[in-house]
């Protein structure tokens, strides 16, 4: 049986280098998968918890988020896509229409 | 006991690897490959933890689905000069600083609170049939965060489609 | 050492067998089932098909093998190379680990101290592990369309993977109707159920058998849904720039894929290992009918060889009659001496000869129907597949509570009439939608889309 603590550490690792992706690159999309990375980071945790404490709620809850994951991917794509018929850059520096 | 060990270090190894190529990558498309291999090396983590439903759920709607629409993105917004631009924005350094900050606390606060959690022993075997109990609890206590995640899902598909078309 | 050997593979014996067989034989199978779809086109438009290379093209299969291996692998010049590599070996490797969720015969039996079924793995959520490691093909297109920096394959690639995305749901809600009957998502259980009620899937939820059908030949794009591939419109689409090996990986993986869409719906409609008519002692005489058709095969072949005229043909064909033979004598010996084997043997025979006559179906449709336009394609599937198919899911389920006990809130309906009712509605609804979409295929094109 693998102690629940290394999954745990699992989860904090990809949570990191999801951060650091957001954080880092320019472009929108790989930011975006940064993001949809440290959900799955969360979802590791929550189903390790479930495993260890018996309820099944942990899972059911990682159910919910990969929904909102579903529903979040779509529609920032669809700002993406209109956004990149405007301006035709999908970097996130020259995303700079709102500043002074 | 051993099998199940390995199985676990081979699944972490492929999901760390594969999230730092991603990030790394100058080509988007080769991101989205390697995104796709960290998805499935942590559907494997669910499989190892016996929650199968899960396993199969994160392979038909994360990578089949939201993977799919990833590329399908890319290629539509695919430009030649991206691999000549810089891939990294000018604040990396100060990023890396505060991700090492970040988990420098977080150690500090799991090392120093090491003490004063006791969780229970762990109750294994109490979720065997999976996707039973899982269908169970999801239609019988969680039935009103089903039906809103339904609607959910309905607002962003109308969302998505009004907001790609070219004239409303 | 030899000890610890045997203790480590012992749960494993009959699952590396069929996995070895997936990965070695399955690729001269999957020549063998080119051969008889060649075959099978020829017989359709009045001619003979292969009949050069072998005895009747037997060695056709082989000949194209080597062929193929020994060509020129070529890469498109800007090509992404990592792409170009990894896009076929997504495909196969996506349609051969399906294999891995279907059950072939009942039963687990003592190899070695320990329970096997002849399954890779008695998954509990095998159908559903069939669906998830499908749709990952998927990727497999897209990324082989792209990496080929050319104008056919790009286009080729998504409306392939678009059109596959599409009917995956019609598929599902397909399958989900033939689970509310199974009540469980393995394999094995599924067609243990159908042995139980005494009949198939398919006499109860025909209307799911019939979507699940046409969102299969959607699914891997065979006609009449194959404009992706079609060589009039798009040269071969996603395959257009592989050549040699790497467009044998795709074809294989093509094939592979038809096989496993087969062997979920023998599994899940047609009754997956069970003879037709399981349940009847009366008509056991049918447990004849497996070696008696292999005899007659090989009395056919056998018949022929002195007709035929070159040496090398008759020895050929004198070696399929003798392969012939030996399968009859393998499936005999169950029916008369050995009956402890007669489950494996024969629940294996009947699953390949309900998977054969899909497939036979496949080609029959191929053959027949003239091509869909990619717009009547998708408008088929979501405007038509996905709300007949929702609606059947939820008569059906109506149906099965309504022949509940009426102690348990049902009225206690024989199974008849939860048929009639789910089939009946279900047929209403589509012929509604149907007439709806005749009526604006009717108004002029200025409508919107």
């Amino acid at each position: 049986m693998i102690p629940t603590e290394h999954y745990l550490a699992l989860s904090f690792i990809l949570f990191t280098i999801g951060v650091i992706g957001v954080l880092t690159r320019r472009n929108v999309i790989i930011i975006l998968m940064s993001i949809e990375l440290i959900l799955n980071a969360v979802n590791i945790n929550l189903v390790a918890f479930s495993r260890h404490l018996g309820g099944v709620d942990g899972q059911i809850f990682a159910i919910f988020i990969i929904t909102d994951a579903a529903a979040e991917a779509a529609v920032g794509l669809g700002i993406i896509i209109a956004f990149f018929r405007n301006r035709a850059t999908v970097l996130a520096d020259e995303m700079d229409l709102l500043k002074w | 006991m051993t099998l199940n060990l390995v199985f676990f270090y081979f699944f972490s190894a492929l999901a760390v690897v594969s999230a730092i190529l991603m990030i790394t990558r100058r080509n988007v498309v080769h991101s989205a490959i390697f995104l796709v291999t960290a998805l499935l090396a942590t559907a494997g983590i669910y499989l190892q933890l016996r929650a199968e439903l899960l396993f199969a759920v994160q392979i038909i709607l994360y990578v089949g689905g939201i993977m799919v629409l990833f590329l399908f993105v890319i290629m539509l917004v695919n430009l030649d000069v991206a691999v000549r631009q810089a891939a990294f924005s000018r604040q990396t350094w100060l990023a890396i600083l505060l991700a090492a900050a970040m988990t420098g606390q977080v150690a500090l606060a799991v090392w120093t609170g090491r003490a004063s959690v006791t969780l229970p022993p762990v109750q294994a075997g109490a979720l065997d049939p999976n996707t039973e109990i899982v269908g169970l609890a999801l239609f019988r206590n969680h039935m009103l965060p089903f039906e809103i995640a339904s609607i959910l899902l309905l607002v962003a598909m109308i969302g998505a489609v009004v907001m790609s078309k070219k004239k409303i | 050492m030899t000890d610890w050997l045997i203790q480590f593979f012992a749960p494993h014996v009959v699952p590396l067998i069929i996995v070895l067989f997936v990965v070695l034989v399955l690729p001269l199978l999957v020549g063998y089932v080119v051969l008889l779809e060649r075959k099978v086109m020829a017989d359709m438009q009045a001619r003979l098909g292969p009949m050069r290379v072998g005895p009747h093209g037997l060695l056709q299969p082989i000949a194209d093998a080597v062929k193929l291996l020994i060509k020129e692998d070529i890469i498109p010049e800007n090509a992404d190379r990592f792409l170009f590599w990894i896009a076929p070996l997504i495909s196969v490797t996506a349609a051969m680990v399906a294999f891995s969720g279907l059950t072939f015969a009942p039963g687990k039996y003592e190899l070695f101290g320990h329970l096997n079924t002849i399954a890779v793995a008695d998954l509990n959520i095998g159908l559903l592990f069939v669906v998830a490691v499908s749709s990952m093909g998927i990727f497999g297109i897209v990324l082989g369309g792209w990496a080929s920096n050319s104008h056919y394959s790009l286009l080729g690639a998504l409306r392939s993977s678009a059109q596959m995305v599409s009917y995956e749901t019609a598929a599902g809600m397909a399958l989900i109707s033939g689970l509310l009957l199974a009540g469980s998502l393995s394999t094995r259980a599924i067609v243990e159920r159908q042995a139980a009620e005494g009949v198939w899937f398919i006499f109860l939820a025909p209307v799911g058998f019939f979507i699940y059908l046409v969102a299969g030949i959607a699914e891997t794009n065979r006609a009449p849904f194959d404009l992706p591939e079609a060589e009039s419109e798009l040269v071969a689409g996603y395959m257009t720039e592989f050549s040699g090996f790497r467009w044998s990986l795709y074809f294989l993986a093509e094939y592979a894929n038809m096989i496993v869409v087969s062997g979920i719906a023998t599994t899940l409609f047609l009754g997956g290992w069970l003879r037709p008519f399981a349940g009847a002692a009366e008509l056991n005489f049918l447990d004849f009918a497996p070696p008696v058709i292999f005899l007659g095969v090989a009395g056919y072949c056998l018949w022929r060889v002195p007709r035929l005229f070159e040496p090398v043909h008759k020895v050929v064909m004198t070696l399929f009659a003798g392969l012939c033979l030996l399968l009859a004598l393998v499936l005999a010996l169950p029916v008369t001496v050995l009956p402890s084997w007669k489950p494996v043997l024969h629940g294996v025979f009947w699953f390949v000869a309900k998977v054969v006559a899909y497939l036979y179906a496949f080609m029959w449709f191929r053959f027949t129907f003239p091509r869909y336009r990619f717009d009547q394609l998708m408008r088929l599937g979501w405007q038509f597949m996905i709300p007949v198919s929702i609606v059947h899911v939820m008569l059906l389920a109506l149906a099965l509570v309504l022949q509940r006990d009426p102690g348990q809130g049902g009225l206690g309906w024989p199974w008849w009439h939860g048929m009639l009712v789910s089939t009946g509605g279900t047929l209403l609804v589509a012929a509604w939608l149907a007439a709806l979409s005749e009526r604006r295929q009717a108004a002029p094109a200025g409508s919107p889309a």
